[in-house]
Order: structure tokens, then sequence, then C-alpha cells
């Protein structure tokens, strides 16, 4: 249970360091290791198929964000904070949180969830009859592509939906001026 | 066709040799090996998705991830010649479309729609070999696909923006 807290400070540290610092590099670089942490908690929380997307998802964010954000003349962040503004989210964020208090005493421990010890819940209904119901070893790819396929063709159209938006935003200006006619 | 196939392998000889586009030649020769490996690894995330951890999701992003090191070690117009936007696109939107039919032989085979009728009815296969599963292998490629070839998309279309905003600022 240790190493849990240990990486939950890590990454909140890195995240404190990602908004307070000026340099863009070093703010982006801290934002990946965000990432890297949460990757690192999910295998020592037994769930190597998040750790595997986490980890690719981490690298290719960082590139995107590193060519993205940087340029050769913008390096530093400049400019003060409000002070208005920040008192107000910080009561704001304060009452949340006090809420939230109350609402963390209903919830069960950290490892049994409720359903787990109902026989007959979903949950335990794949685990159990995964196998030879949908003949596949990996319950999480049964899971996702067998008993709750549907889901997943809902994913797939928002995430082609939003690639198509975002080549149909980035494209035309780069035909335009590099003389192409726009078709 | 012939000369056009002579330009375009002497543009490729140069653009490795050359210093200004891209990396060091350390690099570029590194990264073409790596390439290859990076290549294979995602299509085996992808291909053995039923029976051990990744799928098609994870195995697209490495797909892609492959590409990307191309692009970052040899500057964007090599890779546009081996993989141009319009090809992209296609292959894009084939992956999607091999996904919805897939669940849409679900319905015309099976008895609803996205019912995995190849593991229920024609190809049970033995559980732990490579041919089992039924359609969730078929989905795995097809998602590996779409997301593999979309986020080098991004990716290539981002590179382009930046670019043209560069070429602005100068003039």
């Amino acid at each position: 249970m240790t190493i849990f807290y240990i990486l939950l400070i890590f990454m909140v540290v890195a995240a404190v360091i990602a908004v307070e610092t000026k340099d863009l590099l070093s703010s982006v670089i801290c934002v990946s290791a965000i990432g890297f942490g949460g990757s690192l908690m999910f295998l020592f929380l037994r769930a190597p198929d998040i750790a595997i997307t986490q980890v690719v998802v981490e690298v290719l964010s960082l590139i995107i964000l590193i060519r993205a954000t940087i340029s050769r003349d913008l390096t530093f962040i400049t400019g003060d904070r409000e002070f208005f503004g920040t008192v107000v989210s910080v009561v704001i964020i304060f009452v949340i949180f006090l809420a939230g208090l109350k609402i963390l005493d209903t919830l069960p421990d950290f490892g049994t969830p409720v359903f787990a010890r109902v026989a007959e819940s979903p949950s335990q209904i794949y685990v159990r009859k995964g196998l030879e119901d949908t003949g596949a070893a990996n319950i999480i790819a049964a899971i996702i592509l067998d008993y709750r396929g549907y889901d997943t063709l809902g994913e797939a159209t928002v995430l082609f939906t939003s690639i198509l938006g975002a080549i149909v935003i980035l494209r035309s200006p780069a035909r335009k001026r590099l003389g192409e006619p726009d078709k | 066709m012939g000369q056009e196939q002579q330009n375009s392998n002497t543009a490729q000889k140069e653009s490795f040799s050359n210093g200004v586009k891209g990396m060091t030649i350390i690099v570029k020769t590194i990264s073409i090996w790596v390439k290859v490996l990076i290549f294979l690894f995602g299509i085996n995330i992808v291909l053995f998705g039923h029976l051990t951890p990744g799928g098609g999701f994870a195995g697209g992003v490495i797909l892609a991830s492959s590409y990307v090191l191309l692009m970052l070690s040899f500057g964007r117009e090599f890779v546009e010649e081996n993989l141009p936007l319009p090809l992209a696109s296609k292959l894009d939107c084939v992956g999607a479309f091999m996904f919805a039919l897939v669940a849409i032989l679900g319905l015309v085979f099976g008895g609803s729609f996205f019912v995995n009728f190849l593991y229920q009815k024609y190809l049970p296969g033995q559980p732990l070999h490579l041919i089992s599963a039924g359609t969730i292998p078929l989905s795995n490629i097809a998602i590996g696909l779409k997301v593999g070839v979309s986020l080098f998309l991004v990716t290539l279309s981002l590179s382009m923006f930046k670019a043209d905003l560069s070429e602005t600022e100068k003039e």
C-alpha cells in the first residue's frame, strides 16, 4: 500500500511543478511524468492492459505536445495571476472538498467493490464464464468486444469523428498557402 | 515511369545523407532498424489481443508511433512519400468500415446485432490458440488499423500546419 502513496505524492508534486514553472519545456515534461506515474500505478494494481495503453499514449502525446506548443521564440510563460479569480477558485474547491469528505465515508474499502460480494452480478458472471462464452483468454478483450461491443462501436465512432474534425481544421490553410486548388 | 522512380530514389538517397533535413546519420540509421521492430511489436499486440494484454487500441498507438519516429528523424517529406495523405485517409476509412461490417455480419448470420457469430456457430476453435474467440481478432485488427492510421494522420497534419505557419511568419 505504501507504493501507492509514494506514486500519488509523486504525481501531485509533478502536477504542481507543471502549473507553477515558467519554462514551457519543463512544464510539458512534468505533464508527461504524471502520465508515467499513472501507468506505474496501473501496473501495481495488476491491470497490464491499461498500463500498456497509458505508456504508449503518454509517449505519443508528449511528442505531439512538444511539436504543437514549443517553438523557437517562445519558451517562457510570462504574466501574473489575478487576485480575485484565484480566491474564488480556492473557495469553490474547498467547498467541494468538504462535500466530498461526507461522501467518502460511504464508499467501500479499497480493493473490495460492492458487487464482488454478490454472486450473480455481471462482473462475477464475466469473470467466471468469460472463457466458455466467448473463447477469449483475455477477459478484457472479451468484455469490450463481445459482451459490451456496442460501447466499443460508439467509442470508435467518436474517435473517427474527432480525427476527421482535426484533419479538416488543420488541412485547408496548408493547401491554400501551398497554391493547390481547394477540392 | 522509370524516370520518376529514379528521381524519387535519388531524392530518398539525398535525404538519407543530407544534414539539413532531419537528424544526423547515426540517428537515421538506428531509427530505420528500430522502426521495423516497433512496427512488428505493434502487429503482435494487435493480433494476439484476445490472448495477451493489449488489444486493438494499444497496438494501434504503437503502430502510429513507429511512423512518428520516422517523421522525427527523417523529416515530413520522406514519410509523406511512403504513406501519402490520401492513401492514409482511405486506410482509416477501411478500418472503420471493417469494424462496422463485422457488426452487421453479426446481424445477418447470427440472431442480433454484433453477436459473436463465428464463435457460436461456424468456427469455435480451441481456447488459448490464435484461431479462437470468433470475431474478436477481426475487430482487434480493424480497430488497430483505424487507431494507428488516425494518430499518424493527426501528427502529419500538425506537422504540415506548423511548417506552413512558420513559412507565413517569415513572409
